[in-house]
């Protein structure tokens, strides 16, 4: 299957923007995915379904939401544009896009893997003299380590596919934020455009298959070695 | 010397005790289910802060709640045994036994080389710990326990998940233990065969408080210093309900508290004046 030079160049920006938005958004998860596993507090079952939000929400009105934001009007935007950081219709925009959309998969993940780690073993690592980051290092990421890495996968998986949050808050622009969803959708608004279409509509296809079956391998792991 | 004053409510359960464990020796705490065993052990770990009251460890305030005083249980020096030893299961057992160890830079006095020799475990520490059998991992357990300096070892029931042959080895391995580090030890147990076994000093909980402390007599004997002042008996059976092991001597049978000692096994009673047992 030979692909032409504007469908690498989606591949690629894909990828990039997928591994951005997985290197800043999962160390949230699992930092939030820490405090859903192990905190109990007031406010938890609102933060949860807050945190859930993007799931249910038209990706669109997340885009929309993105906007309001990280506008050139928005508060967040008008922050940043003093540091001279820009990310409408940019590719670090895209990635805040998707990662946002996918960022409910990648927490829900986390989560599940460090509610995995039986909290009695950091209990008995702060008993051997581990205080609480030495044992978080030492215990509970190991230990979680597999169900990470899945929530990380996910989380890639999921960021490739977006669409609809990406094009209303970083548009389509090839080169920039045209990503294989985006460059499907485009090729589909051109007479003829079906064959290029179904090429990267294949690609799609088969980089997502091989990330759930990767993250299935190594949750299955994780639970072996944490010997459940 | 470990003392101990806390009151903690847990629901409609009140704990609400007080003693003093002697500086070396092994105190157990006695009690059925729900005397409060747990909640006072985690007290002194430092996992379950009480309501009020203060522990101290050797003159070192660990916990005064008037005062503002609870330390973290990683800062209390106190090692923990359980019945389900709870190893790191992403760890050899070497690296286990070194867990604590690490953790103790400039105050280490108990050596590597002589834990692994007294415990028996040196052919098992490039092993995986889902690969022990259940005696092997509480011996790691003891170890690792062992190793990471502790001025007091808890132990809690950690013969409680073992069959009957295993309890009898691991608790020969806690009495070489005692033996051997002079560590204080204070052992959770519903057992009192196992409190005749390895105590020196009993603390008996019902219903969350302190119904019996006293120091148990011969329990602080010298097995060496059994010499001629000592009888052949032959053990014929033992009533753990009433606590009682059957002994015969030239003949004749008589109860002597609860020995951790088989039917047919032969045994020595030593015979001591009151009052020079230690």
């Amino acid at each position: 299957m030979m692909l032409g030079a504007g469908e690498w160049s989606a591949l690629g920006l894909s990828l990039v923007i997928a591994a951005r938005a997985v290197a800043f958004g999962l160390p949230i998860a699992v930092a939030i995915g820490w405090v859903m596993a192990r905190k109990h507090f007031p406010g938890r079952t609102l933060l949860d379904a807050m945190m859930h939000a993007s799931l249910i929400l038209p990706p669109v009105v997340v885009g929309f939401l993105l906007l309001l934001l990280f506008g050139a009007q928005g508060p967040v935007g008008r922050l940043l544009a003093r540091f001279d950081i820009q990310l409408v219709f940019t590719s670090a925009g895209a990635s805040l896009a998707a990662g946002v959309m996918a960022f409910p998969l990648m927490l829900r993940a986390a989560r599940q893997a460090i509610e995995a780690v039986d909290p009695a073993l950091e209990a008995v690592a702060a008993g051997l003299g581990a205080g609480f980051w030495d044992r978080t290092l030492s215990i509970t990421l190991p230990l979680a380590a597999p169900g990470l890495v899945a929530a990380a996968i996910i989380g890639f998986a999921a960021t490739l596919g977006e669409f609809g949050a990406v094009i209303t808050f970083a548009a389509n622009i090839p080169g920039e934020t045209q990503t294989l969803a985006l460059a499907i959708y485009s090729a589909l608004q051109v007479p003829g455009g079906e064959a290029a279409a179904l090429r990267l509509s294949a690609v799609s296809f088969t980089a997502a298959i091989a990330a759930l079956v990767l993250s299935e391998m190594l949750l299955a792991y994780g639970r072996r070695r944490a010997g459940r | 010397m470990l003392t101990v004053a806390i009151r903690k409510q847990l629901g409609s359960f009140a704990l609400d005790i007080a003693f003093a464990g002697p500086g070396d020796g092994v105190t157990a705490l006695f009690g059925p289910s729900g005397a409060g065993k747990s909640a006072t052990l985690a007290a002194i770990g430092g996992t379950g802060r009480p309501d009020a009251g203060h522990i101290s460890l050797n003159g070192e305030v660990l916990v005064d709640i008037a005062g503002g005083v609870n330390v973290p249980a990683e800062r209390r020096r106190i090692g923990w045994v359980y019945q389900d030893a709870r190893l790191f299961p992403h760890m050899p057992v070497r690296a286990n036994l070194l867990y604590g160890f690490r953790r103790a830079r400039g105050r280490r006095r108990i050596a590597v080389d002589d834990v692994v020799a007294v415990l028996a475990i040196g052919h098992l520490l490039d092993r995986r710990v889902a690969a022990l059998s259940g005696g092997e991992r509480q011996r790691v357990a003891l170890g690792r326990a062992l190793l990471s300096q502790p001025d007091l070892l808890l132990l809690d029931e950690p013969l409680a998940a073992l069959d009957e042959a295993r309890k009898a080895e691991i608790l020969g391995f806690i009495a070489r233990l005692k033996a051997e580090f002079r560590l204080p030890m204070v052992y959770v147990t519903h057992s009192m065969a196992e409190v005749r076994a390895i105590a020196d000093h009993m603390v008996r909980l019902d219903q969350g408080r302190v119904v019996a402390d006293h120091a148990i007599a011969g329990g602080g004997i010298d097995p060496a210093t059994v010499g001629a002042d000592s009888v052949e008996a032959l053990v014929v059976g033992s009533d753990e309900q009433r606590g009682t092991t059957e002994v015969e001597v030239d003949g004749r049978r008589f109860a002597v508290p609860l020995l951790a000692s088989a039917p047919g096994d032969r045994i020595r009673i030593a015979v001591v004046k009151p009052g020079t047992s230690d």
